[in-house]
């Protein structure tokens, strides 16, 4: 019991990340139609600069410079790249962030070269004890950190000017920039914000019990990529639940691995994508997300 | 030139570009050449899923390690730990084909169903399941550590008007011949109906269902087509690296497969082949004449190595072809009419996501231009 406990633990702390991670996956598909494959660079990116700049000036300054970095990187892709290219099919706007991808994480990469980086999180690898439980620190934040965030996007949905401009411009751009929505604005305020959203997860993922950051944290995109998908691409919803399936099912296949020596060790990693093709499987547009219409 | 002329002429071209580098080149090249005929023959088949019928796929690398990995299994003689059945090397390449094909039927049912941008991502994950499935199946694949691929010819030497014939002057006419055979194949499949299907399901599902097109069958036709290329090029692919390992086949081949595609120029076969050729070799060669090029830095200083310059440029060309072709077609419309198609270019694609800045007829007059080339 207490360790499927820890266990579902784990898995909702991981989870709560991809969740934000994905969460700036659908921002981007509902504002602009994107999907940004170059998003695990720009988590990396910002990972980066804070993982670089701590030790001169603090934690919370460089973890700040990483977010702005990230956010920057954002609006420099949408200024420079997606928006000239704003008419263009979903496809091709995707093929373009995938060489950004190349670029940027090529150069990221050569960087870091084959070392750890240490990104100096002051709570270090300190564990949380709940009972007979023990969790990271670092996860326990996370947690808490990314429910606060995506609590707060929630409600700006809804309750605030650019939630609903935002709301609008996804559901028909053409009738909200009738209605005098900049719809441009919104989907540069999308790419801004996605970038500082991948940051804020890199800078948690880079923590205990990961050792640091090396360039296989940024993968992890590419697992809150099913997360985004199950739960529907268009749906904010659906980010968070998929986010917490794929964090929770992905910790139940590594903490009973021993059980499914029979998929061999290591089946944690591909657990996301069974369970996003079974979903797609009976709802090809996600979980919580809007089918196209127009099928055949 | 009269139409038939310049056939002929393409296929004496063609024919003695095949025949004739092996009397003059040496190892080296031959097997660069060897590279690029595999890589071509995958990109072939990428491209007519994902130019001609509109699918992005991910999932090529997946594929490619399917045809290598029965290639291997059939091939190889057996031992201890590793499974082999020592069949004949072609009908192990074959199989491996054939294998991959049916691997992609599989897939079908999932990829029909899905729309663009949901396929690019789930083809990802066939990606990281074939990753753990090589990791994990050690008799089969060798596991982390790979196993070697059986030679595709043998390695007696053939001596013709002076000239010693070895395994890499056979590799390179094995590999001429596939990949012409893969590209005739193909561009007779996008001049003619099936073409025509797919690429009317690329641009409108529901006028092609509206002309009776069976949407979804073409859609895994597609699939299934492209798969069993991907498998013959992992063959070949397997036979020149000479190993089959869980690397070999990660996310990043299908990246520059996709790469590969998009700097050709979408939907064309020839440029399909010229991707290919561009992205396999430039590395290569960088490397080889690293030495004389002041800019690279030797692998393992932080500087910008042979391999990092290649992926910069491929990265940037990439960008770019999407950023200059996108304004002016229209996303993913990069040619109008399969290369040799004498048809009428197919209607604008159905209004799309900020379309209503584009009024109809500019779209289809400048689709129209396109089509004013000096060499029809």
């Amino acid at each position: 019991m207490t360790r499927l406990l820890s266990i579902v633990l784990t898995g909702l702390s991981t989870g709560s990340i991809y969740a934000l991670v994905a969460l700036g996956f659908v921002l981007l598909y509902k504002a602009a139609g994107v999907v940004n494959f170059a998003h695990g660079s720009l988590l990396l990116l910002g990972a980066y600069v804070t993982a670089r700049t701590w030790e001169t000036v603090g934690f919370p300054a460089a973890v700040a410079l990483g977010v702005l970095t990230g956010a920057g990187a954002g609006l420099v892709v949408q200024r420079l790249l997606a928006d000239p290219m704003r008419d263009a099919a979903p496809v091709a706007l995707a093929i373009m962030t995938i060489g950004v991808d190349i670029v940027l994480g090529t150069e990221l990469s050569r960087r870091m070269g084959p070392d750890i980086v240490v990104l100096g999180h002051p709570w270090g690898g300190a564990a949380v004890r709940l009972g007979e439980v023990a969790v990271p620190a670092n996860r326990v934040i996370a947690l808490g950190v990314a429910a606060l965030i995506i609590a707060a996007f929630l409600l700006a949905f809804r309750f605030t000017g650019w939630g609903v401009a935002m709301r609008a411009a996804a559901e028909d751009p053409e009738a909200a920039a009738l209605v005098g929505v900049r719809v441009r604005r919104v989907v540069t305020t999308s790419w801004v914000l996605a970038g500082g959203l991948a940051v804020v997860a890199g800078i948690f993922l880079a923590g205990s019990p990961t050792p640091g950051l090396s360039p296989a944290v940024g993968l992890v995109a590419l697992r809150a990529l099913p997360a985004a998908i199950l739960g529907g691409l268009d749906s904010t919803t659906g980010a968070l639940v998929g986010g917490l399936i794929v964090g929770v099912a992905e910790s139940l296949a590594a903490g009973y691995q021993d059980e499914l020596a029979v998929f061999g060790r290591g089946s944690g990693e591909v657990v996301p994508y069974i369970v996003m093709i079974a979903v797609l499987l009976v709802r090809p547009a996600g979980l919580f997300g809007t089918r196209a219409a127009g099928r055949v | 030139m009269s139409e038939r002329i310049r056939a002929t002429a393409g296929w004496v071209a063609i024919g003695l570009a095949v025949l004739v580098p092996p009397y003059y080149l040496d190892e080296f090249w031959l097997r660069l050449g060897f590279s690029v005929a595999a890589a071509g023959v995958g990109a072939i088949g990428l491209t007519l899923l994902t130019g001609t019928a509109g699918q992005l796929s991910l999932a090529h690398a997946f594929f490619l390690g399917v045809g290598a990995v029965t290639y291997c299994v059939l091939a190889a003689p057996s031992d201890g730990d590793r499974v082999g059945l020592g069949l004949p090397t072609p009908v192990a390449a074959v199989a491996g084909a054939v294998l991959a094909g049916l691997a992609g039927l599989a897939f079908s049912p999932i990829a029909a169903r899905l729309r663009h941008i949901y396929l690019g991502i789930a083809s990802i994950a066939l990606v990281l399941i074939g990753q753990h499935v090589l990791n994990v199946a050690a008799p089969l694949t060798g596991g982390f550590n790979g196993r070697r691929t059986p030679g595709l010819v043998g390695d007696t030497v053939t001596v013709i008007a002076q000239v010693p014939f070895g395994e890499y002057e056979k590799l390179w006419y094995i590999g001429g011949t596939a990949l012409v055979l893969a590209a005739a194949f193909a561009r007779n499949l996008v001049a003619g109906r099936v073409g025509r299907a797919l690429i009317l399901v690329r641009d409108s599902e529901p006028a092609a269902a509206a002309v009776g097109i069976p949407v979804q069958s073409y859609k895994a036709l597609a699939f299934v087509l492209s798969s069993m290329y991907a498998g013959l090029a992992g063959v070949l692919y397997a036979v020149a690296i000479g190993s089959v390992a869980p690397q070999s086949f990660a996310l990043d081949v299908s990246v520059l497969y996709l790469v590969m595609i998009v700097i050709g120029g979408l939907g064309s076969v020839g440029g399909a082949i010229a991707g290919a050729a561009v992205v396999t070799a430039l590395p290569v060669l960088l490397q080889e004449y690293a030495a004389d090029l002041p800019f690279l830095a030797e692998p393992g200083s932080g500087g910008i190595t042979a391999s990092h310059a290649a992926r910069y440029a491929f990265g940037i060309a990439v960008i770019a072809v999407v950023l200059v072709r996108a304004r002016g077609l229209n996303g993913l419309r990069l040619r109008q009419t399969p290369p040799g198609s004498i048809h009428e270019p197919s209607p604008p694609p159905a209004r799309r996501r900020g379309d209503h800045r584009r009024h109809p007829e500019r779209v289809q007059r400048e689709s129209q231009h396109t089509e004013l080339r000096p060499d029809r």
